[in-house]
């Protein structure tokens, strides 16, 4: 039963992560992204860590990814949809190179547990009191730079759009 | 009775029979609800409403639309985008619907009591705004555009009043499930939460059924579907069966709302006084939440629609420092009674 829905889930989501760079429309785009995040999502429930997926569904299919369609509609999406990526052909191969490098050395300098089935699940791992007490006592410094760069991207918003006298 | 090769498939049963018996009652209470607004507007502006469908008072006008809805063609626009139009109501309907999982109606009827349930029914609610942005899009139509637009703005925006409120009972609780925090509220209505550790969590509540309001688009926060600029906002294309879809989701979200804030504020199942408790729990629940459903009907009926400005001051300058601060000074105080 979990095997089928760790695969059904890992298909989808590989599936549609594949359509969000073979599709011609960006709208479909972003929405096939939603679908791979939502299945992200489903994989994290399966992990018992049920906080990261409601976070996961919140932030990432909820907030940005309205934003992204947002910015999307606001757009005039002829120009984009018209040969223009072609420009982008060679950054795009070089970036998609140094990933897949970067991804091999990762995968060779850790080696996988002998005993990894399809989900390896820690009880409790994901649960909000560890979440939470993980951020505030080992990983508090991290916590706290990232929360001020998030001021500080805040802050910038707020001053890019006032109004000019 | 039961045969015991069957034994294991019985929660399964069980879930799927409680599922249908949910979707069930969502289906009644938009049927309800929709004859019930009716009534509800015709007599605030001193009219009588549906009279005749059914008899007792148009009692049956309701399910006589519905048929209607049903029953009438399918019409999608020559230049929609098809595939996207197709979906558009299903993701909303199911965001809606997704919600009714850990509403808890009872004492052991809730469909899964999440450690997360709170948070959960934020994370689903925030699927509506994809689904209506897709309506909007896919419509290719101005006024639909407009009205995703509008609407997706204002869910995102009203979506951190909102959580930040519903933080403040689960503070008190120490728990996001639904069932403890009603479990938190026992004895009596003084122990409910709006009046526990007042005024804070009066604050939140007040502050959590408007921002909610502008979370099912109803008035005074319904400028994505203002019928008198935008024709009807996002499902201005649709007709028939997926019009019923949205009419459904918009409905069912009302009731959500009303049943978080039932929830988390007002006891849940919790009789009103102890010696009360003879009525059973569901009763009390559904009571408590169609009650919060006939003030947001009342205000929709008695106040004018706010203008985008206005909406965006009222939930970024008003409704976000409030909860801020309230947050924290419960926290505070929860630091100082331990």
């Amino acid at each position: 039963m979990e095997a089928f829905f760790f695969l059904l889930l890992a298909v989808v989501s590989i599936f549609s992560g594949l359509m969000v760079i073979l599709q011609k429309s960006p709208v479909a785009s972003v929405l096939f992204l939603v679908l791979t995040l939502v299945c992200v999502a489903a994989l994290f429930v399966m992990l018992s860590a049920p906080f990261i997926a409601a976070i996961q569904v919140i932030i990432y299919a909820g907030a940005i990814m309205v934003l992204f369609l947002f910015v999307l509609m606001l757009l005039n999406l002829q120009r984009f949809t018209e040969g223009a990526w072609s420009r982008f052909q060679i950054t795009g191969v070089v970036v998609a190179a140094v990933l897949a490098v970067v991804t091999a050395l990762l995968l060779r300098a850790v080696p996988l547990p002998a005993d990894s089935g399809f989900l390896r699940e820690t009880p409790g791992l994901g649960s909000v009191e560890a979440v939470g007490l993980s951020l505030f006592t080992e990983y508090l410094l991290p916590f706290e730079i990232a929360s001020f760069l998030l001021l500080a991207g805040i802050i910038g918003a707020v001053i890019l759009s006032r109004r000019r006298p | 009775m039961i045969p015991t090769s069957l034994t294991p498939y019985l929660p399964l049963l069980i879930s799927v029979i409680y599922t249908a018996g949910v979707v069930g009652f969502v289906f009644l209470f938009v049927l309800f609800a929709n004859w019930w607004e009716r009534k509800v507007s015709a007599h605030m502006q001193d009219r009588l409403g549906p009279m005749e469908t059914g008899g007792w008072h148009g009692w049956a006008q309701a399910l006589a639309d519905a048929i209607k809805l049903l029953l009438k063609e399918d019409i999608i626009p020559a230049a929609a985008d098809r595939k996207l139009f197709k979906l558009a109501p299903y993701v909303v309907f199911t965001g809606s619907l997704a919600g009714f999982a850990v509403i808890p109606f009872g004492a052991g009827l809730i469909g899964t009591d999440l450690n997360i349930g709170l948070f959960y029914v934020v994370a689903v609610s925030s699927m509506v705004v994809i689904g209506i942005l897709m309506a909007g899009w896919a419509s290719n139509n101005k006024w639909a555009l407009y009205g995703a637009m509008r609407s997706a703005a204002q869910m995102v925006s009203y979506e951190i009043p909102v959580a930040l409120s519903l933080l403040i009972p689960v503070i008190m609780t120490g728990s996001l499930s639904m069932q403890e925090i009603v479990a938190a509220q026992e004895g009596g209505f003084w122990h409910w939460f709006v009046f526990r550790s007042a005024p804070f969590s009066l604050i939140a509540f007040v502050i959590y059924f408007w921002a909610s309001l502008a979370e099912v688009n109803r008035t005074p926060f319904d400028i994505p579907e203002a019928d008198s600029e935008l024709v009807a906002g996002y499902f201005t294309e649709y007709s028939g069966m997926r019009f019923a879809m949205f009419f459904l989701a918009e409905y069912g979200n009302m009731f959500i709302v009303s049943a978080i804030a039932a929830t988390v504020f007002l006891g849940g199942w919790q009789p009103l006084l102890p010696a009360l408790d003879f009525i059973p729990g569901p009763i009390w629940f559904v009571g408590k939440a169609m009650f919060l459903v006939f003030i947001q009907m009342w205000l929709r009926w008695t106040l004018p629609r706010l203008r985008v400005d206005q909406l965006m001051h009222v939930c970024w300058k008003i409704f976000m420092p409030f909860a801020f601060a309230n947050l924290m000074l419960v926290g505070l105080w929860q630091v100082l009674v331990q």
